[in-house]
């Protein structure tokens, strides 16, 4: 049984190192981070069967791959906690000739990062050909995905999610970050989707629903039924149902904080609400 | 004077079949990506000998795009298929980011490039591909002149590691290289020598400078032909060596002459020997339907055309 209390230890780290990374530079993306941690922490430590060490074809192991790249803050915080570079880098982000570019690179080298992201709709479409390479490599480990439900309206996803289902791409498990917000508002007042879970199904794929997406055991549980349903001939979607901003409560539940940094009061409270547990970079 | 001829015409994209072929036979990690164009990228052959590397994308080249990328992340060498405008402009951000920015080794490999795919029209015929390729940092930029070398280029870059755009055509030209001419991407080939006018000429427009540099010989006019097959990286040295010779240079290429191969020659020569230049291609504009010869025809992009902006580069040395 994975320890819950760990795992809520490096939760609420990562939380303090994603306003910290932000903060220090004014700019990037804590809504969306916040939102995916408790997702990014059971995925690297739990989920995923990956290899201590960082090489770039990932025979042999899982394989991660973040569509929606804005949330780089928790993506390098789960990264570095998880042993791939120095948790001190963590003070580099965004400044200049740092490895920890605004949304994540291979340009620079960072270990963990296997293709660039940043511009929305790409990350489905090269999981696909990772996982396809898996496949010609009888390589039987499992490629992830995260994207956003706003970036869904990119219709490159929509390619991709048909090929995925017709070519019976079954190594894969894409997960939908479904926060409702996107920059400019509700994604139902910016562009109505409609059932994201009919529109998966009616192109074929397999979806699973966790509707607490910020709960660590309704995470692990529910990647725990994805992965069972792998292998089976169709593509594997989970929508997460997250806050944006969780775990900071002046964040929750607004896309205000979608790509703002907090002040220095604000910073003192969000800290203070996610008392240091591992240690602070 | 060196004189070329030939016995037989083919398409470009026929060279890139055999190549793939080829490669489909000798090297393992070589797997073929299509948009619903098999027939016209001349694939057939590698899928029937390899159906489990090929994978058919349909009608969706961005996916095809990200698809090439992450096959790359598995240690393969993709070659992506599809007309040179549906792999260039259409997908554009697709290769900055998921390829060229993330320097996955993907080969672009481009049919139907230019004017000469003929009746299809302007929706098809793309005059800036080269343009924007070679705007993305760590793009190779390959335009080969002939079936030959065509085919040789494409087994070529499956050797080199990184992204590759390899752009070729639907229209019969001469083959006038050997077919056991070694390719070495960046490395200008001298065809003809002469002290009077450099032809600096791309893709099937070297055998139109070669019919040019014949009528300049006739006139008494001593033109010396280079083909520069790898728009990028460019053979600086060997166009500044001729120029240094010939004291002034025309070049000739089936494409936009904004963002093409001309100005790459001009870049050359104005930070280091600057000499007059005359430009053949086309000059902002979209080309239209018609039969290549028509079209060739049309937007001077031939060797009466390549001759007479040759004498007025002479005049202005």
């Amino acid at each position: 049984m994975p320890n819950i209390k760990h795992l809520e230890d490096i939760c609420t780290q990562v939380r303090r190192d994603i306003l910290r990374q932000v903060h220090k530079v004014n700019s990037g993306h804590p809504g969306g981070s916040l939102g995916c941690t408790e997702f990014f922490v059971a995925l690297y430590n739990e989920i995923m069967d990956r290899k201590d060490t960082f090489e770039m074809d990932g025979i042999g192991e899982d394989l991660f791959f973040l569509s929606n790249g804005h949330i780089s803050p928790v993506c390098y915080s789960v990264l570095a906690r998880a042993g791939y570079f120095p948790v001190e880098e963590l003070n580099t982000f965004r400044l200049i000739n740092s490895r920890l570019q605004g949304h994540p690179t291979t340009h620079e080298g960072l270990p963990g990062i296997r293709i660039a992201s940043g511009s929305l709709g790409q990350g489905m479409s090269v999981a696909l050909g990772a996982a396809q390479a898996k496949k010609l490599n009888n390589d039987d480990k499992l490629v992830y995905t995260l994207h956003g439900d706003g970036e869904l309206q990119e219709g490159q996803n929509w390619e991709a999610i048909m090929y995925a289902a017709g070519k019976k791409v079954d190594n894969l498990i894409a997960t939908i970050d479904l926060n409702g917000q996107q920059i400019d508002g509700a994604t139902d007042d910016v562009l109505p989707m409609g059932s994201i879970k009919g529109k998966f199904e009616a192109f074929g794929w397999t979806v699973l629903e966790i509707e607490e997406g910020n709960n660590l055991e309704a995470i692990l549980d529910g990647m725990a039924k994805a992965k069972a349903e792998t292998g089976k001939g169709k593509p594997v979607c989970v929508l997460l149902k997250t806050i944006m901003g969780n775990g900071v409560d002046f964040m929750m539940h607004t896309h205000a904080w979608h790509g703002k940094a907090p002040n220095d009061e604000q910073l003192a409270i969000g800290l203070e609400q996610n008392p240091e547990t591992l240690g602070d970079y | 004077m060196k004189t070329y001829t030939y016995t037989e015409k083919k398409d470009t994209r026929s060279g890139f079949g055999a190549g793939l072929t080829e490669l489909g036979r000798t090297n393992p990690n070589v797997v073929a990506l299509c948009a619903d164009l098999i027939g016209s990228l001349k694939m057939n052959d590698f899928i029937k000998e390899n159906p489990e590397r090929f994978f058919q994308i349909g009608i969706a080249e961005a996916n095809m795009m990200g698809i090439a990328a992450g096959l790359t992340i598995g240690g393969k060498i993709p070659f992506t298929g599809t007309f040179a405008n549906f792999s260039t402009g259409r997908v554009y951000d697709q290769i900055r980011q998921s390829i060229a920015y993330s320097g996955k080794n993907v080969k672009i490999c481009a049919s139907h490039a230019g004017l000469t795919l003929g009746e299809d029209g302007a929706t098809h015929q793309i005059l800036e591909d080269i343009g924007m390729m070679k705007m993305l940092p760590g793009m190779t930029v390959i335009n080969p002149c002939d079936y030959n070398q065509t085919k040789a280029a494409t087994i070529a870059i499956a050797d080199y590691d990184g992204p590759v755009y390899l752009r070729f055509g639907r229209p019969s030209v001469p083959i006038f290289t050997p077919a056991d001419q070694k390719f070495e991407i960046g490395k200008a080939i001298t065809f003809t020598e002469g002290t009077d006018v450099t032809i600096v000429a791309t893709g099937h427009l070297v055998w139109e400078a070669l019919e040019a540099s014949k009528v300049l010989h006739a006139q008494g006019i001593s033109a010396e032909v280079i083909n520069i097959h790898t728009i990028k990286p460019l053979d600086d040295a060997a166009i500044l060596k001729s120029v240094a010779k010939t004291g002034c240079v025309v070049t000739a290429e089936e494409h936009n002459i904004l963002g093409g191969l001309g100005e790459s020659v001009a870049r050359v020569l104005a930070t280091t020997q600057p000499a007059p230049q005359e430009f053949v291609g086309t000059n902002d504009t979209f080309g239209e339907s018609g039969t290549p010869a028509q079209l060739m025809e049309k937007y001077g992009l031939n060797s009466a055309s390549i001759v007479e902006k040759s004498k007025k580069v002479i005049a202005r040395k």
